[in-house]
């Protein structure tokens, strides 16, 4: 199953796990939350790549649809995400996700 | 190796290693510099894959929009001065250890798929503007009309949570 010559459906996949798996290292690895929120972006992106593979095997458009979606719900996720962490400053002046452990017991 | 074949993995390079970038670069000013690099070569492997609107789109609203969010709300809060995190030892290794995991996981169910056994049809014109646009107002009119209100409710909430609080009493 070739999308381009000699490039098959599992180098896409490839490409979008470790895309993925970077994502998941950012977000346990970083303390600082808007660098958390990339990560996150990251890992959307890592998912867009692998729908749009399989879009572009299966000749159906639907799954780029569902990318022009998730792309939709990213930027509606930065928008209020980012206006939380404006808030989260102005009360605790840090962006450290270790500062914010009120609900500790 | 052809053309495609070369642009293939160095655009998959590129994306890997500035994601790469983006995690361990110290200032977050840099980080959203990388995470554009990454944006951008994402783009074109949507190019390669002759979905034309979505690298169109992918630019304008990532590239466009969302970093140019990030880097006001980096210059906001002022942040762009380097900073040393305190991240603990065991909170690194748990990291290494889960990303790792992770990737391994999924790259055995990858490789140990049967799924690539048929064969499918190959439509090539299928993320043109045309094509894209008839689906999604024919087929997914309904969910289309529910991001507008979403993106209404986002606005809302941005515009709420950001406002300064005036007297509390």
């Amino acid at each position: 199953m070739e999308i381009l010559p000699n490039i098959t459906i599992q180098h896409y996949l490839w490409l979008s796990t470790a895309l993925f798996a970077l994502g998941v290292f950012g977000v346990l690895l970083r303390r600082n939350a808007i660098l958390m929120f990339m990560c996150i972006e990251l890992m959307l992106n890592a998912v867009n790549i692998a729908l749009v593979a399989f879009s572009k095997v299966h000749g159906d458009t639907s799954g780029q649809v569902f990318v022009f979606f998730i792309m939709v719900v990213a930027a509606a996720e930065v928008a209020v995400g980012l206006a939380i962490l404006m808030m989260l400053y102005r009360n605790l002046h840090t962006t450290d996700t270790d500062a914010l452990n009120n609900l500790k017991g | 190796m052809s053309l495609t074949e070369i642009a293939f993995y160095f655009l998959s390079f590129l994306a890997i290693f500035s994601a790469l970038a983006v995690i361990l670069s110290k200032n977050p000013v840099y980080s959203v510099l990388y995470l554009i690099v990454t944006f951008f070569s994402i783009a074109g492997h949507y190019f390669l894959m002759n979905a034309q609107f979505l690298a169109a789109v992918h630019i304008i609203v990532y590239a466009g929009a969302i970093m140019v969010l990030f880097l006001y709300v980096i210059m906001m809060l002022n942040l762009n001065e380097e900073q040393e995190e305190k991240t603990k030892n065991w909170v690194k290794i748990a990291a290494v250890v889960s990303a790792c995991s992770i990737m391994l996981i999924m790259v055995s169910l990858i490789s140990k798929s049967t799924y690539n056994m048929g064969k499918a049809p190959m439509a090539g014109d299928a993320g043109l503007v045309q094509n894209l646009g008839k689906v999604l107002y024919k087929d997914y009119l309904l969910p289309f009309e529910l991001a507008s209100v979403l993106f209404l409710a986002a606005m809302v909430g941005a515009v709420y949570l950001s406002k300064k609080e005036t007297s509390k009493s």
